[in-house]
């Protein structure tokens, strides 16, 4: 789970990490007050969405009166804005943060993430402040700082030395501050069950202060349980709404391009089905996986999203039962033909555990719009054929 | 033989008596695995499912001599069911819950490192030496006993590619699925060199996915160490970018862990990788016929 900038920064208070002032608004109105509180002289009024490239995208401006404050407000609020991050949909704007400007002397880049190879937590920190750290690695590998932390020691005096020597932070009392809100940082990340925080750009002040002016925060989901304070600043707004519904009854769903609906139990045989139907010549235009739990309502629930996408000229139900039992199955489809009006064909491989009583509870039913496959390779050719003569 | 479990290996359930235990454990039993004894606390002294039920691990390996232990406690309580195993002196921990924390994980592995235990998974289908010993959730009818040794991220993929092997006439020695999420326990790197050393194993089936580097670090050890031939497949070549495809580690982040990537590299190490799973048995057939 991802949360806005205005969220991490009060995470980021609550552990003392410094951060420009700044208050939320979700109208113009709003936004002026904030303003007046934060008392200016220079504002700068930041589109909240949970995406990167605010900036780039123009929807991070620099206000020098409570007027222009107020323009840009309306400017920003409610316009969809196209990041590198948002693909070329964009997102509406519907929340606005105003900060206090900030005296910027260098930007500096500082986050921790999940290193997987080691299995521990990273820290990395770049001068190469502001600039998408995915191009500092691609370009300037060297200008990346990766200090490993092991948990079971903590952070330590010497992780915070190589990230100052590495950053080439020189004046002792600086390296203080640096060392200290990173020590501070890592704490959050733990306590918090954090999957990845950046700070993009953590910027030096003229008088030599760090300050947070960006927050970037994502928790692990299988820990929110015992976070229900980071669980409150779900902000569904921002989510997927056929993602969400899906994820009310089990299944996993994520929406594609292509004609090609997808229903499937376990995520590689999803992605391995989707490699496939691509392969055949098709395109798949969905990922989802039904699950371990599979049954008649979910089953139908999955056709339901799946048919919602207009693009979809055949659906492949591809199960290969393990936990899942095919007999189950074949009964949500013949349960979900009756809920839903399936409309396009729909090609069924079930495979494994109760395989010839499914066929046969298919076979009885003798849908029209159904069409049996043999194996993965035949389904999926089967489907792709389909959707080809659907045009 | 076969690689790490085998008809002898002795098996107790860290959460016998729950739904998932039970249900699972039957099967196992059902399979012919040796299911010495299970472990619920509060329950030490019972019977379950016709074997002894123990308040704790120490107590269920003293009295069973157990060996390895299959996990199905609730995501939260894993990383301590997994430590206790390890202090308990189990040599390998079969975990199947999914939904484990990261950080718990992260705690619960570096332990079991420190103690020598080996690990399987979480979130993970488990172990099974065909017709010997089935340790997981996997359907024990698909693997017929044979000379292909299998690891697999996923596990439906397991099943997909352990079929396919059998219907072209070949069969399993043990297969393992190993998971997903962003920290595991065995991977390809400590797998391979096993099956490597198994007379019973006469080819690998590789299933990796998009995500980390685990596949690129295996590609790296096939290419030095590795003589017999290996068939892969990486799954979610159409995966968008930065879009979690239902497993926690499958994030194609900053243009590393690709399938295009971990194809290529996998290639180079001589590698028979095919586009789509449908391909492996066809693939195997190849590779063993050509020996």
């Amino acid at each position: 789970m991802n949360i806005h900038e205005y969220q991490a920064k009060q995470i980021f208070a609550k552990y003392g990490v410094p951060t420009p002032k700044g208050l939320m608004a979700e109208s113009v109105e709003q936004a002026v007050k904030n303003a007046e509180i934060l008392g200016g002289p220079i504002w700068v009024v930041k589109a909240q969405i949970h995406a990167g490239g605010r900036g780039l995208g123009g929807g991070v401006k620099l206000a020098r009166s409570l007027e222009e404050v107020e323009k840009l407000s309306r400017e920003i609020l409610g316009m969809t804005l196209v990041t590198h991050q948002t693909g070329p949909e964009g997102k509406l704007v519907q929340k606005l943060y105003i900060e206090d400007g900030a005296d910027i002397k260098d930007e500096l880049y500082l986050g921790v993430v999940l290193d997987r190879a080691k299995e521990m937590p990273i820290i990395m920190a770049s001068t190469e402040g502001g600039m998408a750290i995915e191009d500092v690695a691609h370009d300037t590998p060297e200008k990346i700082i990766k200090v490993a932390v092991d948990p079971a020691i903590g952070f330590q005096g010497f992780h915070g030395r190589e990230l100052v020597f590495g950053l080439g932070i020189t004046d002792p009392s600086e390296q203080k501050k640096f060392i200290d809100f990173a020590s501070k940082l890592y704490k959050l990340y733990m306590e918090n069950d954090a999957e990845m925080i950046e700070i993009n750009p953590l910027v030096k002040t003229g008088s030599g202060e760090f300050l947070a002016l960006d927050g970037k925060m994502g928790f692990d989901d299988s820990a929110l349980g015992r976070h229900p304070e980071i669980e409150a600043m779900r902000d569904i707004s921002e989510e997927d709404a056929d993602e969400r519904e899906a994820g009310k009854y089990g299944l996993s769903y994520v929406s594609l391009d292509g004609e090609i609906g997808c229903m499937v139990n376990g995520a590689g045989l999803a992605m391995g089905t989707m490699d496939t139907i691509n392969y055949m010549g098709g395109t798949p235009a969905n990922f989802l996986d039904v699950g371990g739990k599979a049954n008649a309502e979910t089953v139908a629930k999955g056709f339901e999203i799946i048919l919602k996408n207009p693009k979809v000229k055949a659906i492949f139900v591809n199960i290969f039962g393990g936990i899942v039992r095919c007999d189950r199955i074949a009964n949500g489809i013949l349960e979900a033909t009756k809920l839903v009006d399936v409309h396009v064909p729909v090609i069924v491989r079930l495979d494994g555990t109760n395989a010839p009583e499914a066929a046969e509870i298919l076979r009885n039913a003798n849908i029209a719009n159904v069409i049996a496959a043999t194996d993965l390779a035949d389904g999926a050719a089967k489907a792709v054929a389909a959707a080809k003569q659907a045009k | 033989m076969s690689i790490l479990v085998n008809k002898d290996t002795k098996v107790i359930v860290q959460g016998f008596t729950g739904k998932e235990g039970s249900f699972h454990a039957e099967q196992c039993l059902a399979y012919g695995t040796k299911i010495v004894g299970g472990v619920t606390p509060n329950k030490g002294g019972t019977e379950h499912l016709g074997q002894p039920v123990f308040n704790t691990v120490k107590d269920a390996v003293s009295a069973t001599g157990a060996t390895v232990s299959m996990i199905f406690v609730p995501p939260v309580f894993v990383a301590d069911a997994v430590m206790e195993a390890a202090d308990a002196g189990i040599e390998l921990a079969v975990i199947i819950t999914e939904g484990a924390p990261v950080r718990d994980m992260q705690a619960a592995k570096a332990y079991a490192v420190k103690h020598g235990m080996k690990t399987i998974g979480p979130n993970c289908p488990g172990i099974i030496t065909a017709e010997e010993c089935k340790i997981g959730i996997m359907p024990g009818m698909i693997f017929k006993k044979g000379n292909v040794g299998l690891i697999s991220k996923s596990g439906t993929l397991t099943y997909e590619g352990a079929n396919q092997v059998c219907r072209e006439g070949f069969g399993i020695s043990t297969a393992v699925g190993i998971g997903g999420d962003p920290i595991i326990g065995l991977s390809y790197k400590q797998l391979l060199p096993m099956f490597e050393a198994d007379p019973e194993t006469h080819a690998i089936v590789m299933i990796g996915e998009i995500g980390g580097d685990l596949e690129i670090q295996a590609a790296a050890y096939i290419k030095e160490n590795i003589k017999k031939p290996v068939v892969a497949f990486i799954a979610g070549q159409t995966a968008p970018k930065g879009k979690r495809m239902g497993h926690a580690g499958a994030i194609v982040s900053g243009g590393a862990g690709t399938a295009a990537e971990k194809m290529a590299a996998l290639e180079a190490a001589g590698v028979k990788v095919v586009v789509s799973p449908a391909e492996i048995g066809k693939a195997i057939a190849e590779v063993l016929a050509k020996k």
